[in-house]
């Protein structure tokens, strides 16, 4: 895949988290994702058209979501509730629009849907396009999460 | 700035209203109501006196241009300063906000100084 469509995907997650959430996420190395069984608790998808169509996702270990959220919103969270699930979503949201900018600056144009949120251990999450799915893993104080991006091939 | 304001927090996320909230809180503001789209929105501004509108752009039925639009093209609330809260940030939505009459645009993610920083430009301080 091309790896500018990828690239800026991850320094959006950064951003992101740093500025809403006072949060440090380490990048690990991407690999190619083969099964579609979501490595995290809690899951946020987004359909990308434009340029290519696709899809990218962000799943979070549990523990790592509840520090997230509760520094975002300024108040303590201890269990996944529907605070988190739209909290997720609007972090997806975000880091799609950050990574659009980005990508509108080299002349990829983007339009991105309303995120979905999945919740639950060992859930599935659905890309729209059957390309290969590059997954990113991060790290945080608080636990890992991972972005998934998956377009469309040539 | 009157910090007795009404602003109307516009976004289709609870938890986006909630943090604008707890930023203009923190900037000392008091008098703060939501609307989870354009729709609501257009009814609490038909009945409230509203001061400010702080709005989302991408929202199910009235998005947050649609509204901007709307009140625009309604002498009622044609003055109200409108500050756009958005994940959009591609060069062409800035543009069409800003003609359409937004009076301030933040990209998300963003911080209380940045929120801060564009009320003062919207009241001239």
């Amino acid at each position: 895949m091309d790896v500018k469509l990828i690239n800026p995907f991850i320094s959006a997650t950064v951003e992101v988290l740093g500025t809403m959430a006072f949060t440090k996420a380490s990048v690990g190395k991407p690999y190619l994702k083969k099964e579609e069984v979501a490595t995290g608790d809690v899951s946020g998808v987004i359909g990308l058209t434009g340029e290519r169509n696709g899809s990218v996702s962000v799943s979070f270990a549990e523990d790592c979501i509840l520090k997230i959220v509760s520094n975002m919103l300024g108040e303590e969270y201890s269990v996944v509730n529907d605070d988190i699930k739209d909290a997720v979503g609007e972090l997806t949201n975000m880091i799609s629009g950050q990574a659009r900018k980005t990508l509108d600056g080299i002349g990829y144009k983007f339009d991105a849907a309303i995120p979905t949120v999945v919740v639950g251990k060992d859930h599935v999450i659905s890309h729209i396009s059957r390309g290969p799915m590059v997954a990113i893993p991060f790290d945080t104080p608080n636990g890992p999460f991972t972005i998934e991006i998956c377009f469309d091939e040539e | 700035m009157d910090l007795a304001m009404k602003i109307l927090v516009v976004d289709d996320f609870a938890t986006m209203r909630r943090i604008v909230r707890n930023i203009l809180k923190q900037l000392g503001f008091t008098d703060i109501v939501e609307a989870d789209d354009g729709s609501t929105a257009l009814e609490i501004l038909a009945t409230d006196k509203v001061d400010l509108v702080v709005s989302d752009w991408n929202m199910p039925k009235v998005t947050g241009l649609e509204l901007l639009k709307k009140m625009r093209a309604d002498s009622k609330f044609k003055d109200i300063p409108f500050l756009m809260v958005t994940a959009e940030a591609q060069k062409q939505n800035i543009v069409e906000a800003v003609q359409s009459g937004c009076n301030n645009y933040i990209v998300k993610p963003f911080t209380a100084d940045t929120i801060s920083e564009k009320l003062k430009k919207i009241f001239g301080e």
